[in-house]
């Protein structure tokens, strides 16, 4: 009888162990960012490419409008995809596109801007990848929308037309 | 040669290098408890990639600017969530994790009490 519980339990034991460890294997351990939330925007000061004094990030984005921060560098292929859909959207009304250009050669970065047209009103400058770790992203291309000194959304990766149509339908 | 080596002693302790290498360790020891999030099963400390090298530009800078270890780790829990540290915090998600090991401590020391020392006597 005792040798028989003692199975029993030992049974269970092992069953709980296979079933934890047989469950956390099916689990993705791959990091997913929260693309959901509603943020604060940081504060810093910081250079733009416009010129060279440093200005607070805050007062760029203190109307009332929609803004959208895009991380950008020259040497990044999908930037250069995204730059069609980042010009279409700069003419909406009550819209600015801010950049942040992450981690490059500032002639190169005039050179970009030149050959495909600008679609910011202002550019900021990040030479060291710190100020992209301020909004807290990832790599480039990056968006974040924001609305009210909030960030409403985030896209990693850059805009295709799905999240073109999806910006498009929020700031209208 | 006594003199000389109490001398030598002091000079070290003294050394201004010595802050220069602490605040050196710390920044290492830092990052390599961030998870590099865009790179798999790599530190911060470990890897090369542009998002690390970052990382560790940021946290060479908040050290410099007299930020604590703990006030550093807060910074980026705000910005990243805490998956972007390896050592978890004690919380409702994470207890069971923590307290684990003590428990099976416990019962294991429980175990052998009863078998081999109860059992002599």
């Amino acid at each position: 009888m005792k040798t028989k519980i003692s199975f029993l339990l030992l049974f269970t034991f092992f069953l709980i162990v296979f079933l934890t460890f047989y469950l956390g294997l099916q689990k993705s351990n791959i990091y997913k960012p929260s693309l959901k939330i509603e943020k604060d925007i940081p504060i810093y000061k910081v250079r733009t490419l416009e010129s060279s004094n440093r200005i607070n990030s805050e007062e760029v984005f203190k109307d009332n409008r929609f803004y959208l921060l895009n991380i950008w560098a020259s040497w990044c292929l999908p930037c250069r995809d995204e730059h069609e859909f980042l010009i279409d959207l700069s003419k909406q009304k009550n819209f600015e596109i801010i950049g942040l250009n992450y981690k490059d050669n500032i002639n190169n970065a005039k050179k970009f801007l030149k050959e495909l047209d600008s679609p910011y009103k202002l550019v900021f400058l990040d030479k060291d990848g710190t100020v992209a770790i301020e909004w807290g992203a990832y790599g480039v291309p990056e968006n974040f929308l924001i609305y009210n000194k909030k960030i409403i959304k985030k896209i990693i990766g850059p805009i295709d037309q799905v999240s073109f149509l999806e910006i498009k339908k929020i700031i209208q | 040669m006594k003199v000389l080596k109490y001398i030598i002693i002091v000079l070290m302790i003294l050394n201004p290098n010595l802050s220069i290498a602490q605040s050196e360790n710390l920044q290492n020891k830092i990052t390599k408890n961030l998870r590099c999030l865009i790179c798999q099963g790599q530190s911060v400390y470990d890897s090369d990639s542009q998002f690390a090298n970052s990382l560790k530009v940021l946290v060479e800078q908040k050290l410099s600017d007299g930020l604590s270890e703990k006030q550093i780790y807060n910074y980026l829990k705000d910005r990243y969530g805490e998956w972007i540290l390896y050592d978890t915090e004690f919380n409702k998600n994470t207890y069971f994790l923590w307290l684990l090991p003590i428990l099976m401590f416990i019962i294991g020391g429980a175990i052998i009490f009863k078998l081999f020392i109860l059992k002599k006597n």
